[in-house]
């Protein structure tokens, strides 16, 4: 399992560089490093001088991807691509354009945003398996059918409506929880109830679907078949056969989610006003800081690799015939 | 009997979750975002949308900065907060600065010596004794009288993580030196002020001083080491004693005494530069730009710009009261009731981050922040006009008792002409340029801003006549102040022209009917704007249906915001639109908007260049140049009109609008008389927060039926589940075997 491991972080590499590569350039074709300076300077009082002294600062005074005044390996290390990228496979992600250590800033940010997404997350997996399942007990029932339909009655809906219909009912004409807003320790519970019910909420349709797929898929097979034949009641069929073996599929969804979960939503914690690290990349973006944009997209890269390889960790564990070679 | 027990058991204890929910929903409130300790403090509770990228008074400038940092810091000067117009006061200074003028020998000259005769200007200003900082842990000392923080070893930072972790604070006076101290940082060449470009061309040496600066900070920075500004004199400036200091500004710049009213000369103390310069705190955030050390009525005690930012009363603020005088409105409008009470009112100054429109209006009528400005999409919810176009606010919000207060922004918001263009600048020949000029002067009599502010600004604005912005020096009101080119005057107000007028001036300019003469062509104009919503499509609709009224074809190019810049930059750009908000109530600040050096494009000065439309026009800047050195008078005036008149007459903007600001105050946030220009107003109001607090619980009764509804729901549709279970695994297997094979 080690040398698989080791092997899937060597090429997590190429990847980690091309995404880099891919930031770098999308990036740099909307703004030059002129339009950072002066997004940080200001523009009313800002002098020509100014800019180039902020650059030369921030080393943004050097050619892109190519430096044609220098020799040899130079051409390629005296570049703004090869300074801002090599550090980050360090996972040192320097400062932001504006000064402040983004390692700092990122670790301070994660909580809130794991706040939020690991609510969401287990009891998202929960009441989609169980609704799952409810549905494939009852199927070809009106219990079924009616849950398919609101399935995709929900699946139909944008997540915004969610945020917005969920703050407008439940915060604003009943009163119950806060609007928006964020606080520490037990403080917290009051503000996290609405973004986890809605996240919950709004996955729904879509999550549920897929999981009753799953499960009726393996309620076909001949496994299942023998389980009855033995004579196991239907709730033991369900949870200690088939739930199990449609855990694979499950767990390749699931656990690479597990990771991700602490970089946070854009649009949840801009609505609710999360401190978390979906609203630092969202003012990063607005204010142009290339510095957090990379270090954010490259976080969340390493954070998806981790994830893919946890997922063929799990595998291992839960069916007994995969090994990792 | 089983099942009727369970029922009976359940419908118990749902009784009784009701019972306890609608008892507690009597005594509290279950929305409040704030902790419940906070309930009936005087705190005043406000939103930001966008973070603060700075708190450093020489590089913060933004107005979400500076809500902040106008708070913390004092400048010498402050704005009287009642009396229209502007008019400056001291705050920490004992009076108004001295200002003396002297030849190239240095003897002083009488005040209205002619300005070429003026090597410099000395501004000498005395401050008050008995102010001082904040507690700060740069000031703390030991018993030895030894700085305890300032070289802070890795033991000691280890639970250091904001700066209220450190458990010591100090304070002391402040001196003449900590103006000086800051001034110097102006050029300092790690910190990156937006005034240093413009600050350096005025004040004597601080361009040489900078470079001075630079080489100590290169072999300085070698050794790690302080850079210590004391140890560096800068020609322009003195300390005269503890008490006063004095400026030297090259020639004569009026202006000058507004920037001593900005943050930008505000004191800084050497021990807490010293102090945030460990590459510790660095290393940590913990920085000047993040925690300010002021002063001023409030200091910062939590500074987490993405969440919430906290200012508190400062302890070691006193001796500042409520102004005794202001405008006879002020009386009537019961600002003047706590005249001459100690200030500031309120104890903490609570700001919340809101990214969105529609969490930050809900939480207002809710009561949870004190007021609001008023997004597009709930305006016809706050505001209706009655009488003659007079705003109020609507009866649901008046039935909440809030109220809304009106200003003018110090603001113009303008589209351009790039006169550098061939089509509406001119180009070479004086007939080109005069046909461009009727050119122009036709599509600001076509492009009808009465109607733009009605519809896209809610009214909320005035249509321009000229540059300068109403309640500065220099605007002209009533009959004086109208632009005859686009208007008459009849019945006692301004009336926009016909549009058969603009389709003559746009005939003699070369294109009868919007056709060209010369080539045959219909005339296409293009449009630079950056657009960014669909609020925005209809607008940019809008404008093309005025030009079509001259029959012109408008061409619209929307760029990102980045792209737009470059296009103003480079003189690409052939119509666009922009605007300005004033740095201080001088008619200067919005003339030299279009004077010629200023120009974007050609502009060599090294200085920084506002003139967007590459106007110029030697009349007009032999004039500017009278007209800036001047103090205000009659005889200033006389010299503005010229200008001003000349502009209408070459139009080289259409000049739009300037906008109205509304906010909406709930009725317990006293003493509000808005303003864009002084900005450090917090310390005049108040807040009756009993009243506040009776009205938070009568908004905001939490509504429990949902709740009983989702529990009623959810337990009816567990029977008949239940049951279908049973059923299902009572059910014998060998018929389900059947039904499988059928």
């Amino acid at each position: 399992m080690l040398s698989y491991i080791i092997r899937r972080v060597l090429y997590a590499i190429p990847i980690l560089i091309g995404v880099n590569l891919l930031t770098f350039a999308l990036f740099f074709v909307v703004n030059t490093p002129d339009d950072m300076a002066r997004m940080q300077l200001g523009i009313k009082y800002v002098t020509p001088e100014a800019i180039e002294k902020w650059k030369a600062e921030r080393g943004y005074d050097k050619p892109l991807l190519f430096n044609e005044g220098q020799i040899g390996l130079d051409k390629l290390t005296q570049t703004i691509f090869f300074e801002k990228s090599v550090a980050m496979f360090r996972f040192d992600f320097g400062r932001s354009d504006e000064g402040r250590d983004i390692g700092f800033e990122i670790k301070s940010r994660m909580l809130p945003s794991f706040a939020i997404a690991l609510p969401v997350f287990v009891l998202g997996l929960i009441s989609y398996i169980t609704f799952a399942l409810i549905m494939v007990f009852f199927r070809a029932t009106y219990i079924d059918f009616w849950g398919v339909v609101l399935c995709v009655a929900l699946m139909s809906i944008s997540s915004l409506f969610y945020i917005i219909a969920g703050q407008f009912l439940i915060s604003k004409l009943w009163h119950l929880v806060p609007i928006s807003g964020f606080g520490t320790g037990l403080d917290a519970v009051k503000f996290l109830i609405l973004p986890v019910i809605i996240g919950v909420i709004s996955s729904a349709g879509a999550n549920t679907r897929w999981y009753r797929t799953i499960f009726l898929e393996e309620m076909g097979k001949e496994y299942v078949r023998t389980a009855r034949a033995k004579g196991l009641s239907e709730h033991l069929v369900l949870f200690k056969h088939v739930l199990r073996n449609a855990l694979i599929p499950i767990l390749t969804g699931a656990v690479v989610l597990v990771p991700l979960l602490f970089l946070g939503s854009l649009i949840v914690e801009s609505f609710f006003g999360i401190p978390g690290l979906g609203s630092y990349t969202i003012d990063a973006i607005n204010s142009q800081d290339f510095a957090i944009v990379r270090a954010m997209v490259f976080l969340g890269s390493v954070l998806y690799i981790v994830g893919l390889i946890l997922t063929d960790i799990s595998y291992t564990l839960v069916d007994p015939r995969i090994r990792l070679n | 009997m089983k099942l009727l027990g369970n029922r009976t058991r359940i419908v118990s204890v749902l009784m009784a979750v009701v019972a306890v929910l609608l008892t507690a929903c009597d005594r509290m409130v279950w929305n409040n975002p704030y902790p419940a300790h906070d309930e009936g403090e005087n705190i005043l509770y406000n939103v930001f949308t966008e973070r603060p990228k700075h708190l450093d008074p020489v590089q913060s400038y933004s107005a979400n900065e500076i809500q902040f940092t106008a708070q913390i810091y004092q400048p010498p000067l402050q704005y009287h907060y009642l009396k229209r117009p502007f008019t400056l006061i001291p705050y920490t200074a004992a009076a108004m600065p001295t200002v003396t003028y002297y030849d190239y020998d240095d003897y002083p000259l009488p005040d209205d010596i002619e300005v070429d005769e003026i090597a410099y200007t000395q501004y000498e200003i005395s401050i008050k004794p008995g102010i001082f900082y904040q507690p700060h842990p740069a000031f703390a000392k030991n018993d030895q009288d030894e700085w305890l923080y300032h070289q802070l070893g890795d033991d000691q930072l280890v639970s250091v993580y904001q700066l209220s972790d450190f458990p010591a604070t100090g304070t002391r006076e402040l001196t003449a030196h900590d103006y000086i101290y800051q001034i110097k940082r102006l050029a300092h060449p790690r910190l990156h002020s937006p005034i240093y470009g413009l600050m350096a061309d005025y004040i004597v040496g601080l361009r040489d001083f900078a470079g001075v600066l630079r080489e100590a900070q290169n072999s300085e920075r070698a050794n790690g080491a302080f850079l210590d500004l004391n140890a560096y004199p800068l020609e322009g400036v003195e300390v005269v004693d503890d008490y006063t200091y004095r400026i030297k500004i090259n020639k004569k710049y009026p202006q000058f005494i507004y920037w001593l009213a900005m943050p930008f000369f505000a004191p800084i103390p050497w021990e807490a530069d010293q102090f945030y310069s460990q590459k510790g705190l660095i290393e940590k955030n913990i920085s000047l730009d993040w925690y300010p050390v002021g002063t001023g009525p409030y200091m910062l005690t939590e500074n987490n710009p993405n969440l919430r930012m906290v200012l508190e009363k400062n302890p070691n603020f006193y001796g500042e009261f409520y102004p005794e005088e202001g405008m006879p409105q002020d009386y009537m409008n019961g600002l003047l009731i706590d005249a001459g009470k100690a200030i500031p009112f309120i104890d903490k100054i609570v700001y919340s981050r809101e990214r969105e429109g529609i969490p930050r209006w809900n939480k207002f009528l809710q009561g949870y922040y004190d007021a609001s400005g008023i997004g597009s999409d709930s305006f016809d919810q706050a505001v209706q006009l009655v009488g003659q176009g007079e705003a109020t606010v609507t009866e649901a919000m008046a039935k909440q008792g809030i109220r809304l207060e009106t200003t003018v922004a110090v603001s113009t918001f303008y589209i351009g002409f790039n006169m550098l263009d061939p089509v509406v600048g001119g180009g070479g020949t004086e007939e080109s340029r005069s046909a461009a000029r009727k050119l122009r002067q036709a599509i600001s009599i076509a492009v009808d801003y009465e109607e733009f502010i009605s519809i896209f600004a809610n009214g909320r604005g005035l249509p321009a006549h000229g540059p300068i912005a109403p309640g500065v020096p220099g605007h002209r009101y009533g009959k004086e102040g109208v632009n005859t080119v686009v208007y008459n005057w009849v019945d006692d107000e301004p009336q926009r022209k016909s549009i058969q007028i603009a389709r003559r001036l746009l005939a003699e300019a070369g294109y009868p009917n919007g056709i060209d003469r010369r080539t045959g062509a219909p005339l296409v104009l293009y449009y630079d704007v950056t657009a960014r919503s669909s609020e925005d499509r209809s607008m940019l609709d809008w404008m093309r249906k005025q030009f079509q009224k001259l029959n012109i074809q408008l061409v619209v190019r929307s760029t990102d915001y980045n792209r737009f810049q470059d296009k103003i930059r480079k003189g690409n750009a052939q119509i666009f639109e922009w605007g300005w908000h004033a740095d201080y109530p001088d008619p200067e600040n919005f003339l030299f908007l279009l004077y010629g050096p200023q120009r974007k494009v050609g502009n060599t000065s090294g200085s920084a260049a506002n003139n967007a439309a590459n106007y110029n026009n030697p009349e007009y800047d032999h004039l500017f140049e009278q007209m800036k050195d001047m103090d205000n008078g009659s005889a200033r005036q006389v010299i503005i009109d010229q200008m001003v008149d000349i502009l209408r007459q070459d139009a080289p903007w259409l000049w739009g609008y300037h906008p109205k600001e509304y906010g909406l105050y709930h009725e317990w946030y006293k003493n509000v008389k808005p303003n864009r220009i002084s900005n450090n107003n917090v310390k005049y109001y108040r807040i009756d927060t009993d009243l506040r607090e009776q009205k938070r619980q009568e908004w905001n009764k939490p509504v429990l039926w949902p709740i009983v509804l989702v529990i009623i729901i959810v337990t009816i549709g567990l029977f008949p589940a239940i049951a279908a279970y049973r059923r299902h695994e009572s059910s014998r297997g060998i018929q389900n075997v059947q039904t499988d094979s059928n």
